[in-house]
């Protein structure tokens, strides 16, 4: 195992191969390895180097025994709940050389080629969570059982910047055919890394047998000796000569589409995997396996990959521990929530507040008919739930008698949290905040969504502004995971630890911001919509500046941005930078008009996107002296990384991973990007923009 | 063998006591309690002979310590019946002493045995419930039982949720009945008739306890309204129509016919038929329902036929639970006439025969009154129901 020792110098946390014979009913010997890390369920199982060579070295030990017919199968299964998470990827964005990437890929092959090469049958038991890797060992075997009850099963490869490198590109679409492993490889991981049930592994084939979990392992024993004696297992999904003449091509052409058409041509990750499946309708397996090699190599030694991981450690790891967050313990219990305003933002997180804390929710208004609207929509959206099958009638039961309305503030009286979602004006917020002072507890906390507006203004008329914070939501509720939970000057330790508790039981990440205009989000993507309008207004066609700014790879291009949040409400941001620094936030005329006029874009009749209205190009034409494409885009990126760095010199949130991750989890900012400190730094910009990078060492690839 | 018809001859309990450090059977021993509802239901049969008892059967919930040990057979040693006595322990939860009755009713009914002993007892505060407890991480990972049906009063809460009509003013009105019934039942000497005293040892000397300890006949409409939710904010359980921690035992005596017969034995009913029957854990306490369609099937009889009914308050809610389905008024005079659970307390395994012992009372003073009903709900989610037929029915005995 020499060529591998370069993988080999570190502190893995091993997954042992445990043998066990098994006498099987028919009286044959089956070998049943089981992986194991020795860990709790709090540890998966992974798949690291030393993990990989140690099977290796059991499979080669039962490939002998086998060819002296002490055993007539081998099977392969997981320690309790889980057969394994995937390969162990802690160490790979450490890797500094390309050749030690592309190891990785060999050493997985090696390993998990064994299983085809036993010389008698080898089974997979999927036990349990089977992701990357993990599905990679069972797509190897010959025949596979999964346990009903498994929770997840997935190749996510794609989702952090990777490909299915053990095999999985090319044997997925060779044992269930083209449209089945498109869906698995490309696109689950890019709806949120959406994963399999054990009953959609079943149906879809990467299963030939699903079992109850009582007594899983019992049943996949017996039917794999059912096996060795010679029943004939189906595989209705195995692609004939004709699936892959007429139909795998077209296929992976339409996929490939659908990706540029919802991701662009930025990301790497998709593409890679689409021409891995695209070029295992024929050849030999050797050659495929050579193939992810190639792509492993090539990955792993990409910026892309480097801070797609960085970005996945940011939502699972950093995520659960907030920078500057308070001792938990000083949080207060909240028994019941008010909700000051009925409009539809506010509706949204009434609701979220009724179904995630289960408690009491009041919800006021200025006029009854407006409570009542408000109610209703709660009431349809929890009907909706209900009628997905996702609500019990008797939990919606309970958050109905949860739910009421008042026009009258007293309702507030018991409640231990109110927020506020009114019109963003100062005065209007004294108003409701002073009338609510009068009749809530001096502990209770108050909150407020704005998202224009400064904390410490509005806490200046309040008898105990220390119970004050701002909790700001991003749209659609239900949707975004972000919630940015902005410390005022006065706000108490208190007010912010339940703030950020209220936060975690709602299941959304919160952030900590200060008090500073647009917070993070707003101001970003502030800047970021304010230098689109300023090289529109400068003469370049929204077309023009859209391309400009395109090798980000952002979800979607300004305008489209600028149309989804309202055209109102992003002038009115552009305004509310402006006036916290005209000198580097633009604020644009031309989009108050076009906000007037109300139009940026022109849909067909199904509501697709054509191209850009033509009124609202005459309304911004006119510009003379327009930059040429190179020019913008370098202008943003300088100016991003410029504006980041003063947020963090100002302390308006710790470190840039606090950027990064409001970026991804309030914006859908994409993981190649890590979000876009990462990004910025490798592309020079920090450098251009301060003379330093946000992150020592960059979070870069490998540099030939 | 021969088949037989199965009677319920006489039921006795301990005056119920508050669990915990602070109640009166703190310092006495569980099975101590059951000894004493052996001996004092034994005393009043001096007709019955000792070696002729078949079978003695003791549930518990929690069957350990003071509570296990075989309970049946640990606490007739302990009470000087013969050694040629057996006995077994039994557990069926709240329904452990119900089912006590029935199993030793299937025996004598199919003719193995003539007479047994069947009863229950639970020490709360030696034992809390869920003591001990270590369920399957396969209820939660597998989505079998949600973790909330484990704690009976969020089972409580969701009947609630289920029922949005069954109000918690509904559940207050009905625990403040209870508590003015069993007051009642009390002043008319009804309860006092069936209570074997106890002596019980105490910090300060000993205690003869001879009425059950939890019982607060002023209770009001007015008093429960504000009273905390433990198992929701906000919610609708509360200590005021929910049933007390308990300590407390029971004990009964079955016989065939032909023991009847052969010993002059007075029985208060005759069984007619038992059910028990499954429902979601979550919701526990419409457990009752399916099991009491089933009983009243098996005795070819309706609801409407039976004239007295003796049902378990775990909860307020449970019971209006069962009379709503059954088109019951929340009054029914039927329905629980000398007060419940909610004012004498739930002594888990040991209630079924409490429910027994008053309907045989109530049936001794109502010879008008033909048919009766046992039935409660029981924690992951059951019910058990026995039908009877009153012995006294029309002067007959």
């Amino acid at each position: 195992m020499n060529r591998y020792a370069p993988l080999l110098e570190n502190d893995e946390v091993i997954t042992y191969s445990y043998v066990n014979d098994v006498t099987l009913a028919s009286g044959k010997i089956l070998a049943l390895i089981t992986l194991d890390n020795g860990k709790d369920h709090t540890r998966p199982n992974t798949l690291g180097p030393k993990t990989l060579i140690e099977l290796a070295e059991k499979l080669d030990l039962q490939k002998e025994r086998a060819s002296r017919n002490e055993i007539q199968g081998v099977a392969v299964t997981g320690k309790p709940y889980f057969l394994a998470a995937g390969a162990d990827l802690s160490h790979v964005p450490q890797i500094k050389e390309r050749e030690t990437g592309r190891l990785i890929g060999e050493l997985g092959h090696y390993a998990l080629g064994k299983l085809s090469e036993l010389g008698v049958p080898s089974f997979v038991f999927i036990n349990g969570l089977a992701l990357g890797g993990g599905l990679e060992i069972a797509l190897n075997a010959d025949f596979r059982t999964v346990n009903r009850s498994a929770p997840a099963i997935a190749l996510p490869e794609v989702f952090i910047g990777l490909i299915p490198g053990w095999g999985g590109a090319y044997l997925l679409p060779n044992l269930i055919g083209i449209k089945n492993a498109l869906k698995v490889i490309v696109e689950n991981p890019l709806k949120q890394n959406r994963t399999l049930s054990a009953q959609e592994a079943f149906e879809l084939g990467i299963a030939d047998a699903i079992f109850d979990s009582a007594r899983f392992l019992e049943d996949s024993l017996a039917w794999a000796d059912q096996v060795l004696a010679g029943t004939k297992v189906k595989r209705k999904h195995e692609p004939n000569a004709i699936e892959r003449a007429t139909i795998w091509g077209p296929a992976v052409s339409i996929a490939r589409n659908m990706v540029e058409e919802k991701l662009g041509k930025v990301p790497l990750s998709p593409y890679k995997a689409l021409d891995l499946i695209a070029a295992a309708k024929s050849g030999t397996k050797a050659e495929g396996f050579a193939r992810e090699d190639d792509a492993i190599e090539e990955m792993i030694a990409s910026d892309q990959f480097r801070a797609s991981i960085y970005a996945f450690n940011l939502v699972q790891k950093h995520s659960k521990k907030p920078t500057g967050a308070p001792d938990k313990e000083l949080a207060r219990k909240v028994t019941k929530v008010g909700v000051v305003g009925a409009g539809l933002m506010a509706s949204q997180f009434a609701l979220l507040f009724l179904r995630r804390l289960q408690v009491p929710v009041v919800v006021t208004d200025v006029s009854q008919e407006k409570i009542d609207k408000g109610i209703q929509y709660i009431k349809d959206e929890l009907q909706k739930l209900v009628d997905k099958g996702r609500l019990s009638t008797d939990d919606r039961n309970r958050l109905v008698a949860n739910l009421s309305g008042s026009l009258d503030y007293k309702a507030f009286s018991d409640c231990d949290w109110v927020i506020e979602a009114v019109f963003e004006e100062l005065s209007i917020k004294h108003d409701v905040f002073s009338k609510i002072e009068e009749v809530v507890n001096a502990e209770c906390i108050l909150a407020s969504n704005t998202s224009s507006l400064s904390i410490d203004a509005m806490a200046a008329k309040l008898k105990y502004p220390d119970r004050l914070v701002g909790f700001h939501f991003f749209n659609p509720v239900a949707v975004m995971p972000l919630v940015e939970v902005v410390r005022a000057a006065k706000s108490s330790d208190q007010a912010v630890a339940t703030a950020m508790e209220v936060a975690k039981s709602l299941k959304k990440t919160a952030v900590i911001t200060s008090d500073a205009a647009g917070f993070v989000v707003n101001r970003i993507l502030g800047y970021l919509l304010g230098e689109a309008m300023r090289a529109v207004d400068e003469g370049a066609s929204f077309e023009e500046v859209a391309n400009a700014i395109a090798p980000l790879g952002l979800p979607m291009n300004p305008f489209d941005l600028l149309e989804l949040v309202g055209l109102k409400v992003g002038a009115h941001v552009l305004d509310s930078m402006h006036a916290f620094n005209s000198d580097r936030f633009y604020a644009s005329s031309n989009l108050h008009k076009l906000a007037e006029y109300g139009k940026l874009l022109d849909r067909d009749a199904k509501g697709k996107i054509k191209g850009y209205d033509k009124k609202a190009i005459e309304i911004v034409s006119g510009g003379t002296q327009a930059r040429s494409a190179a020019e913008i885009f370098e202008g943003l990126q300088v100016g991003l990384a410029g504006e980041i760095k003063l947020m963090l010199d100002e302390k308006v949130v710790g470190t840039a991973q606090d950027i990064d991750l409001c970026m991804i989890m309030g914006a859908g900012w994409p993981f190649h990007l890590g979000g876009i400190t990462p990004y910025l730094d490798r592309c020079g910009a920090s450098q251009k923009a301060f003379g330093g990078s946000f992150h020592d060492p960059m979070i870069i690839g490998v540099r030939d | 063998m021969q088949s037989q018809d199965v009677y319920f001859i006489d039921g006795v309990r301990t005056p119920f006591g508050k669990a915990g450090d602070k109640g009166v059977y703190w310092n006495t021993r569980a099975d101590d309690l059951s000894v004493k509802t052996v001996i004092g239901l034994l005393d009043r049969h001096p007709e019955v002979p000792k070696e002729a008892i078949d079978d003695v059967a003791i549930a518990a919930a929690n069957q350990k310590g003071d509570q296990g040990l075989q309970l049946g057979r640990s606490v007739s040693i302990l009470a000087g019946l013969p050694l040629t006595v057996p006995g077994y322990a039994i557990d069926r939860w709240c329904a452990g002493a119900m089912t006590a009755v029935t199993t030793v009713s299937s025996s004598i009914g199919i003719g193995a045995y003539d007479i047994a002993l069947a009863g229950g007892v639970e020490h709360m505060g030696h034992h809390p419930m869920g003591d001990g407890m270590d369920p399957n991480p396969r209820f939660l990972a597998e989505k079998l039982v949600d973790p909330t049906a484990l704690n009976m009063g969020n089972t409580a809460e969701k009947i609630h949720d289920r029922f949005p009509h069954l109000t918690k003013e509904r559940s207050d009105r009905f625990g403040v009945s209870s508590q003015q019934k069993a007051a009642k039942a009390y002043a008319d000497g009804h309860i006092q008739r069936h209570l074997i005293p106890v002596s019980a040892a105490s910090t300060e000397g000993w205690k003869l306890v001879t009425q059950d300890e939890l019982l607060r006949p002023d209770s009001t409409v007015e008093g429960l309204k504000d009273l905390k939710t433990p198992f929701r904010p906000h919610g609708r359980v509360t200590a005021g129509n929910a049933s007390p921690l308990t300590d407390g035992a029971t004990m009964s005596l079955i016989a065939g016919e032909r023991a009847v017969k052969k010993f002059n034995l007075k029985p208060k009913m005759k069984m007619l038929s038992f059910a028990f029957a499954g429902v979601e854990p979550e919701v526990m306490g419409i457990g009752p329902i399916p099991a009491t369609e089933k009983a009243l099937q098996k005795a070819g009889l309706q609801i409407d036929d039976i004239g007295l009914i003796e049902i378990n308050e775990a909860f307020a809610i449970q019971v209006l639970s069962f009379l709503d389905h059954f088109g019951i008024a929340d009054d029914d005079a039927r329905i629980n006439q000398w007060g419940g659970a909610i004012a004498m307390g739930h002594p888990l395994a040991a209630s079924g025969v409490r429910l027994m012992t008053q309907l045989a009372g109530q049936f001794e003073i109502n010879p008008d009154v033909r048919y009766g009903m046992t039935t409660m709900c029981i924690g992951l989610g059951m019910g058990g129901t026995v039908v009877w037929e009153n012995s006294n029915y029309g002067g007959r005995r």
